[in-house]
């Protein structure tokens, strides 16, 4: 390694550290994390046996690249802000990644997730590899049909996750179709929808991040991750009812 | 009054409407373009299920069929398919521009743009890895960017206009139906075009069609014929009902609020309203929208010829040119709002910039013609082809 290189190194390691230390202030207005459609089983669970279990399944956008990329990724980062949030509660939250999955790949993998996890909740990050293979909306809305069906057959509580704002790739990648079929199958079937779309989108416009950046460091991308493991978090306590409050009733 | 040379007015049977809804819509379609546009706002689309293309495709299919059809009439069927395949081929080597302006900023952003957050995203920039392949099928039209979906469709249609219009000259009622029957079909045997990688055409040309060939009956004579229909209380009544009823729908995907006022059987029943298949109610909403615009926008309209209107109906003159301004355009105003993380302001700005410049470009362009046409070797050619129809 080059001085220069070890010097920026550095600087990166201990801007990472400050980071890291300093709560990034990405509050989410409820109206962006809407709990009309709510997480029955998981009230139960958490209510019955102070557990959850919960599965992710997503595609790349659900995990960040380099070393320690899973810890910083917002499935640990759920699983933290829960933990945080819902003391005396085991929780557990195991990620699958795989690599350039299609939705309909993933329906069809989603079985065998359940069957090895039993999740009380699967969250389901979808559409991005849809819009980057062109896959056709129908097939995507019946590959979405289909895992949900799987997933209600297990019994499990579903969360629909849709694409990042990625406003440097918008007019190459087409996701608004996408994003519209998601909206659409959550309003049909009444599964929560995480609108990681919408949020970023707020993120984006009050200047909480500067999505457009061509930063090349983890940084910010970590941090973006954070906030999306919180404010995952907070809609899921909002959707199954588990605000500190209702808590200490059931208790 | 107007110190510019009015809109030329010069063929007495021209109807400077289609020139100003075309010119309209062109600027509808450069705002809807730029996907974080504050100015978006303006535009149809969030007002009712129809938007921009609509207008566009249907004035199109107007403007063949009036110019191509003359000829075809004075001249004969192989001197007018002739000159609707050469307007094809000016329309695909505009294509395969604006395609290589899109090139050139993906390479940009691949080479510029490193963000772990969008390491997935970046995933779309990897075809440049595969040129070959890419440029390709995308001189076979099957590759199509984002936003560039209008001109494939535009040259397909014409692609086979001729025996089309032929039809539509020897049995109009026949060819509509024809039109109507191919648009059920696609619907019901889900024909579409293949794309490249994977998918459909996002424009179904077998659906949309149905909107030219309906422009063309209109040009052919159907218009007149619809007169009486159109001018009736009863048709007006509807037509503004139903766009009002559209109107407070697209209100309701822009306030969760009023959503619950929609029942759920009206819900399981619209949606989803298809773009690509040119859904029944886009398709109905334009209708609306027309028979509306014909019934308070009269022909012989004075404010026609004022200068507020000018711009808007010589940018519809010019349509092919404005129409790939509009969309190097806004990639331009993308690429600059995307590197100064610009504001509304911003944005506001650079959309009535554009708009400025697809005026200015589309009067430098009536100039030039001018010029050509009054010149001392005047070819007599088809002032028409060039203006109400060149421009189909």
């Amino acid at each position: 390694m080059t001085p220069i290189l070890a010097v920026l190194a550095t600087i990166a390691f201990v801007g990472n550290a400050v980071a890291a230390e300093s709560v990034p202030n990405c509050e989410v207005p409820d109206r962006l994390l809407p709990a009309e459609n709510d997480l029955a089983r998981v009230s139960k669970e958490i209510a019955d046996h102070h557990r959850l279990d919960i599965s992710v399944v997503g595609s790349r956008s659900s995990a960040l690249p380099g070393p320690d990329g899973a810890r910083f990724a917002y499935p640990t980062q759920l699983e933290l802000a829960l933990r945080e949030r819902l003391p005396g509660n085991e929780i557990k939250v195991t990620a699958h990644i795989p690599q350039g999955q299609t939705t309909a790949e993933m329906a069809q993998s989603l079985p065998k997730i359940l069957a090895d996890d039993h999740p009380v909740l699967v969250i389901w990050q979808a559409g991005t590899v849809d819009a980057l293979r062109g896959v056709e909306t129908e097939d995507f809305r019946n590959s979405l049909d289909q895992g949900l069906d799987a997933i209600a057959a297990a019994g499990a509580d579903a969360v629909m996750m849709n694409m990042q704002y990625s406003p440097r790739t918008e007019s190459m990648l087409g996701i608004a179709p996408f994003a519209e079929v998601m909206r659409w199958i959550a309003e049909q079937r009444g599964v929560v929808l995480f609108d990681r779309l919408a949020i970023m989108h707020y993120w984006s416009d009050e200047g909480t991040f500067d999505l457009y950046a061509a930063t090349s460091g983890y940084a910010m991308a970590r941090r973006v991750h954070e906030c999306i493991g919180r404010a995952l978090a907070s809609q899921i306590i909002n959707a199954a009812r588990l605000d500190a409050a209702k808590q200490q009733t059931t208790r | 009054m107007s110190k510019a040379s009015p809109p030329q007015s010069a063929a007495s049977d021209r109807d400077l409407r289609l020139d100003l809804f075309r010119g309209l819509a062109l600027w509808l379609i450069f705002l809807d373009h730029i996907p974080e546009n504050i100015a978006n706002w303006f535009t149809i689309r969030n007002y009712g299920f129809s938007d921009a293309t609509e207008i566009f495709i249907f004035i199109s299919g107007y403007t063949a069929a009036f110019v191509y059809g003359r000829t075809m009439r004075d001249r004969g069927f192989v001197l007018a398919s002739a000159r609707i395949l050469r307007r094809a081929w000016q329309l695909y080597v505009a294509h395969i521009f604006l395609f290589t302006i899109f090139m050139a900023e993906i390479a940009y952003v691949a080479a510029t743009f490193d963000n772990p957050l969008y390491a997935e995203e970046m995933k779309i920039l990897d075809f440049l890895k595969q040129p070959d392949i890419t440029i390709f099928q995308a001189l076979l039209l099957k590759f199509k960017p984002v936003n560039m979906d209008v001109l494939p469709l535009y040259i397909v249609l014409l692609l086979v206009f001729p025996p089309v219009l032929l039809l539509l000259l020897r049995a109009p009622n026949v060819a509509l139906a024809g039109s109507a029957i191919v648009y059920a079909f696609a619907w019901k045997l889900d024909w579409n075009l293949s794309a490249y990688p994977n998918g459909v055409w996002f424009f179904n040309p077998f659906a949309w069609q149905l909107l030219f060939v309906f422009g063309a009956w209109c040009a052919l004579g159907g218009a007149g014929r619809l007169a009486g229909v159109l001018h009736s209380r009863g048709i007006l009544v509807v037509a503004i009902v139903y766009l009002v009823f559209a109107f407070f729908i697209t209100l309701t995907w822009r306030f969760e609020d009023l959503d619950r006022f929609v029942p759920g059987w009206l819900k399981d029943w619209m949606y989803p309203i298809d773009k690509t298949n040119l859904d029944v109610l886009r398709f109905a909403h334009f209708l609306a929208l027309a028979a509306v615009t014909v019934h308070f926008v009269p022909r012989d309209w004075p404010a026609l010829k004022s200068p507020i209107l000018w711009p808007a109906i010589v940018c519809g003159q010019h349509s092919l040119e404005i129409f790939c301004l509009g969309v190097f355009l806004a990639f331009a105003s993308q690429f600059v709002i995307a590197e100064s993380s610009g504001g509304p302001l911003l944005q506001t700005g650079i959309s009535v910039l554009g708009i400025l410049a697809m005026i200015a470009t589309a009067n430098l362009i009536s100039w030039y013609k001018g010029i050509e046409t009054r010149g001392p070797v005047a070819r007599v050619k088809s002032r028409d082809a060039d203006l109400a129809g060149g421009e189909a």
